[in-house]
């Protein structure tokens, strides 16, 4: 056994008898070219693939800034009943960037929750939090309806059956200059309608639903 | 099965007479197959492709090989009329979301000759690909076709499915219509509600945080030109190794006995 061990080569190629061996030479060039073209290649590619993938994953971590959209005047929304306004969330491309909230005055015996002090109107996003259908009020129920697969909310956009995980979004209000309602960005809620960035629809907020879905990374504050 | 007769052959007086050695070859047909076969010779000595097909083509099969094993191939050929007609609608297609898509999509259906027809081919093409896909799974799975050595073909067909689960998904949004809207906003959310990662896939999915422009473009992006490059080299690689490892016969086949047992059984 002992004798097979003393066989063994020297790392030192000029020792191994290798032609053109330089003293303290320990890589044979057959392999110093192998990893160095490897590394070349590895080098090349990474040069074209690591901007592409960024190029592709940029838009998560984009902000986007934030738009305020006058919807009318204030003497046409009630303290009683949900007004369907159209509002813009993007303006490239027509129609399909359009969506419907619904709009009523602040009335302080329905709006008890203390997050929604001082806020002069509600409005509610018609996003569906299972999967973002539109949802409509139906009034005669006092209800947010989905057609979709049939969440039902109830007039605060809390969840009172079917599938949604949370209530329905909401949107920032303000009243401008020209006695104007403005709606501004979208915020989720919780089941008890504490405020949350947005979050897409199917993801919920109540307990450990809030760390595993996380905000954007390029979400502002307001 | 019953043997068909042979057909009986020609009479001797209508058959021609065999070319006598050396003697010069002139009619037109003969011509026209000497000048085949120099052409595949040239080819053949330059790439040695020969071999090759013949080690594609004329491979053994077991006994038993039945029509079951033909869904394969026929899932290859879906792809294959995918793949050109899509190539053919991508050269009327717009992905414009502000209303470019839609009226491209009518103008095909509606205006351009055979439009209708070969769009239709794609879009139904596609539910056909998909039942193929699972039938020639069911077929892999109940004859028992994934086991040892043929697992990697196995793992290599799941990720052929979710590739054609891919091309359905993003394929659905391009008539850009309502049902392919709607569609497509409650697909992207299903990606969402996925813990720790689904939020930033849906972002990734629409490139931002709501519907728009970019999405379109993605989806078209993905469905003609990334997930068909991966679609057609696994199909290679699929292809490869079912001619490298043969096919199996079906489960009812029994194995043949060596003759030795045989012998000694008797």
């Amino acid at each position: 056994m002992a004798e097979r061990h003393v066989t063994h080569k020297s790392k030192y190629t000029l020792d191994r008898g290798m032609p053109g061996a330089f003293e303290g030479e320990t890589v044979t060039r057959r392999r110093f070219m192998v990893v160095g073209g490897q590394a070349a290649g590895g080098v090349a590619a990474a040069a074209f693939l690591l901007p592409a993938l960024g190029f592709a994953v940029g838009p998560i971590f984009k902000s986007t800034p934030h738009r305020w959209e006058s919807v009318g005047p204030e003497d046409l929304f009630n303290e009683f009943n949900y007004v369907p306004v159209v509002l813009t969330v993007n303006p490239e491309i027509g129609e399909a960037g359009k969506t419907t909230a619904y709009v009523r005055k602040f009335n302080a015996a329905l709006d008890t929750d203390p997050y929604d002090k001082g806020t002069l109107y509600i409005a509610i996003s018609s996003r569906c939090a299972h999967l973002g259908c539109p949802v409509r009020w139906v009034d005669a129920a006092e209800r947010f309806i989905c057609p979709c697969h049939g969440g039902v909310y109830d007039l605060l956009g809390r969840r009172v059956g079917g599938p949604p995980v949370r209530p329905l979004d909401r949107f920032y209000t303000r009243v401008n200059a020209a006695s104007e309602v403005e709606l501004g960005p979208r915020f989720s809620v919780n089941s008890e309608l504490r405020r949350f960035s947005p979050r897409d629809p199917g993801e919920p907020l109540d307990g450990v639903g809030q760390y595993m879905y996380p905000s954007r990374p390029g979400a502002q504050k307001l | 099965m019953p043997k068909l007769p042979k057909a009986p052959p020609m009479p001797s007086a209508l058959q021609a007479p065999p070319k006598r050695p050396g003697e010069p070859k002139t009619t037109p047909v003969d011509q026209a197959a000497e000048a085949g076969t120099s052409f595949v010779g040239w080819i053949d000595e330059r790439t040695s492709l020969t071999g090759a097909a013949r080690w594609l083509m004329f491979r053994k099969v077991p006994r038993g090989t039945n029509w079951f094993y033909t869904l394969g191939s026929a899932t290859m050929f879906a792809f294959l009329s995918q793949a050109v007609t899509g190539v053919f609608l991508a050269m009327y297609y717009r992905p414009d979301a502000s209303g470019g898509a839609y009226e491209s999509i009518r103008h095909v259906t509606n205006e351009v000759f055979l439009g209708q027809f070969v769009r239709g081919m794609h879009k139904w093409g596609s539910s056909v690909m998909v039942i193929l896909v699972f039938l020639h799974m069911g077929r892999t799975f109940f004859f028992g076709a994934y086991k040892y050595p043929r697992e990697l073909n196995w793992v290599i067909g799941v990720v052929l499915l979710i590739l054609t689960m891919t091309m359905s998904f993003t394929g659905y949004l391009l008539p850009f219509d309502q049902r392919a809207y709607w569609a497509t906003i409650v697909g992207v959310n299903i990606n969402g509600t996925g813990p720790l990662i689904g939020p930033y896939l849906s972002d990734f999915l629409r490139g931002g945080p709501e519907f728009g422009a970019t999405t379109l473009s993605r989806f078209y992006s993905i469905h003609m030109l990334l997930v068909p490059g991966l679609i057609a080299a696994l199909i290679g690689a699929h292809l490869y190794l079912v001619a490298k490892l043969g096919t199996t016969a079906p489960p009812w086949i029994k194995a043949e006995q060596s003759p030795d047992l045989r012998e000694a059984e008797a």
